[in-house]
């Protein structure tokens, strides 16, 4: 006990020591909540839109009317000349082009129906697709809209459309609002990257400079030194989460509906399996650029199939049978479960034990490959 | 207590193809000095690490005070000081928390053996706050020394521990290992300067993974039982190639600012020689007759 009390000692003294510890354990989590979570929006607002408004009568006013009312469109240029249009298409100036023809109103009157057209860059694709959508609902909302003005008597099959009504409900995150989505993703990724670095970089930098020779002719305990190197860095993590958590509930007021102890207390597992693979890439690799080489691949694999960005459910079937092995959906999964609904340890037993058999797995594989190399 | 401190028997040990040490044997007797002698690349590091539990055998039994290094390795673990070769303490820790960590890593107190390492530290003491990256290289040297024998070792094993070090420092290790010897602890030490070699009281030379002969100093010189000249003239290139194409020649390195020859003929003169060089037109021709160092047998092992 007194030896880890001494190497845990050790630990601290050479990692405060370390004059890029500081910054990195407080720099990193506040760049990273502030900077990731507005710069990795899903959300698209402001998109650019052209008007060539041939009509121009009150219907087609409204219509243009609508869309400028909505958060997402902003229309920057109206015109008359296609090409003028085009080119600002191409220039990149704007996204969206809509298009009104001149017998636009007439024809809604006397035919009931009528075409407007929309064209999108779709260079962006996700872009593109969202554009579509919104322009998609602003349309029909204004089909609904117009009904009564056109119509004196209606037919039933118009009727039948304004019976049907549909109306939406966001459960747990009524306002849609993004940031509360992202901010948990956020700082799991902030407790991985704390957690696999810092690690991965230790040991390695014990044989890097030569110490790991005298300290394995010392009669330390195999798990004297992996406890050694884990419950420093374990701390810092879980400082660096606090640290986080706060940063997420002043800045973003990111709700906190379940119970922090159980978020701590699932970080600490989560920590164990990451901090494992970290002394794993330690002990398989012989300088520090190796070490962040292997880690930083691993990341980067990880992070983009974990779910933070995209939708595990929209990708291909061999990725999401890969996710089983990725410590990094469960934990997500299990983060954003407490954090927005305020799930209970029942709720998210399934991925604890899946985290729980990871810990056991990557610590059983440092160990043991911490022996060979001694 | 058996007077054999370290018997080695019939080690081998291989990197890939490469044969680093081949069937290597000795014991070293209670505090002994004992010197493994030999150039960079000639398995000395490979047989300390051997020892020290760091590293497997192949093949052959390795037994340190009657223990042996794979199965007893805890023990053995106890009761050796290890130096590496290269600097290996913690850089961004100071003397006295590196002294500190390394006594309580061996269960002990930098107090409970204070004496043993008295003499070592108390050069040191002056920079005890001062982080060890920051010492100088002999300093560092005496740190490691310090750290080494913090546990109060029985055996003392020191990789080229004067490599890269001035003379001066040098010196003072040499008589500090001395001291140490006087203490009842029995030393393993390497070395590629054979001059240190004849500051052990035996040693083995080593060549490719391969012991040369081991004996102590006085017995490997006196086994050097050919003339040894020293030759020196103005044009020392010319010398070198004219002494490899003479049909007599049986060894001559380069030593220093002289070359050490030495002649197939039974009971050659310097008269002989000198004629040969005179018809070479080499001018202000010297040679002495000299008593072998060292380096001369161990060249000479080599040519066998």
């Amino acid at each position: 006990m007194r030896t880890i009390l001494f190497i845990l000692q050790k630990e601290f003294l050479q990692i405060f020591r370390n004059k890029t510890m500081i910054p990195i354990i407080f720099v990193v989590p506040v760049i990273q909540l502030i900077v990731l979570v507005h710069a990795a929006t899903l959300e698209v607002k402001n998109i650019e839109m052209i008007v060539i408004d041939k009509n121009l009568s009150q219907t087609s006013r409204k219509l243009i009317s609508k869309f400028e009312g909505s958060p997402f469109f902003k229309v920057k240029a109206a015109t008359f000349s296609m090409e003028e249009a085009y080119n600002k298409i191409t220039n990149d100036e704007a996204t969206v082009l809509l298009v009104i023809p001149e017998d636009f109103e007439n024809r809604l009157i006397s035919e009931g129906k009528s075409n407007i057209q929309i064209s999108i860059n779709a260079i962006n694709g996700m872009v593109a697709g969202l554009s579509n959508a919104y322009a998609s609902s602003i349309i029909t909302d204004f089909n609904k809209e117009i009904i009564p003005d056109i119509v004196t008597i209606p037919d039933k099959s118009l009727l039948a459309i304004k019976n049907i009504n549909i109306t939406n409900s966001y459960w747990y995150n009524p306002d849609l609002n993004y940031k509360n989505f992202m901010v948990p993703g956020i700082l799991v990724l902030l407790v991985t990257i704390i957690g696999l670095f810092l690690s991965s970089m230790n040991v390695v930098r014990e044989k890097e400079i030569g110490t790991i020779e005298q300290i394995n002719v010392t009669p330390i305990k195999k798990y004297q030194f992996i406890i050694g190197k884990l419950l420093p860095f374990l701390a810092i993590a879980l400082f660096d989460l606090a640290f986080g958590l706060s940063i997420g509930k002043l800045l973003f007021d990111i709700p906190i509906v379940g119970s922090l102890w159980l978020v701590f207390g699932m970080t600490i597992v989560y920590l164990l399996v990451v901090l494992g693979v970290g002394l794993f890439i330690s002990t398989l690799t012989n300088t520090q650029q190796q070490a962040m080489f292997i880690s930083f691949f691993f990341m980067i694999v990880f992070i983009m199939m974990s779910g933070l960005f995209t939708p595990i459910e929209s990708m291909p079937d061999w990725a999401i049978e890969f996710d089983r092995i990725n410590p990094l959906v469960y934990f997500m999964r299990i983060m954003r479960m407490i954090l927005l609904k305020g799930s209970m340890f029942n709720d998210i037993k399934a991925d604890f034990y899946s985290l729980l058999i990871f810990a056991f797995i990557s610590l059983g594989l440092a160990t043991w490959r911490y022996r060979k190399v001694a | 207590m058996n007077n054999i401190t370290v018997k080695v028997e019939n080690i081998y040990k291989s990197y890939g193809d490469v044969e680093a040490i081949k069937d290597i044997s000795f014991t070293v007797n209670n505090s002994e000095i004992f010197g493994l002698i030999g150039p960079d690349g000639s398995g000395k590091s490979t047989i300390f690490r051997i020892i020290t539990t760091l590293l497997l055998a192949d093949k052959g039994n390795v037994n340190l005070l009657g223990f042996d290094v794979i199965k007893d390795y805890k023990k053995i673990r106890n009761m050796i000081g290890y130096m590496p070769g290269r600097f290996s303490l913690y850089q961004d820790l100071s003397v006295i928390e590196n002294l500190n960590f390394f006594a309580t890593v061996f269960g002990t107190t930098v107090d409970e053996n204070y004496d043993l390492i008295k003499d070592i530290y108390l050069q040191i003491e002056p920079f005890k706050n001062r982080l060890a990256g920051k010492l100088s290289g002999g300093m560092k040297q005496k740190l490691a020394l310090s750290c080494a024998l913090i546990h109060k070792p029985e055996i003392l094993v020191l990789d080229e521990p004067t490599t890269g070090v001035d003379a001066v420092s040098r010196k003072e290790f040499w008589e500090m290992l001395r001291k140490l010897k006087e203490k009842n602890i029995t030393i393993l030490v390497s070395t590629p300067y054979m001059d240190e070699a004849s500051l052990c009281d035996r040693v083995a030379l080593i060549q490719n993974g391969e012991f040369l002969n081991i004996d102590t100093p006085d017995n490997i010189i006196q086994q050097f039982n050919k003339k040894l000249w020293s030759i020196k003239t103005d044009n020392m290139y010319e010398l070198r190639n004219d002494l490899k194409n003479y049909e007599y020649t049986e060894t001559s390195f380069a030593f220093g600012q002289m070359l050490h020859y030495t002649d197939k003929r039974k009971n050659v003169e310097k008269t002989e020689i000198e004629k040969f060089l005179s018809s070479k037109e080499h001018s202000n021709i010297k040679i002495n007759m000299i008593k072998p160092n060292i380096e001369d047998c161990f060249m000479d092992f080599m040519t066998k």
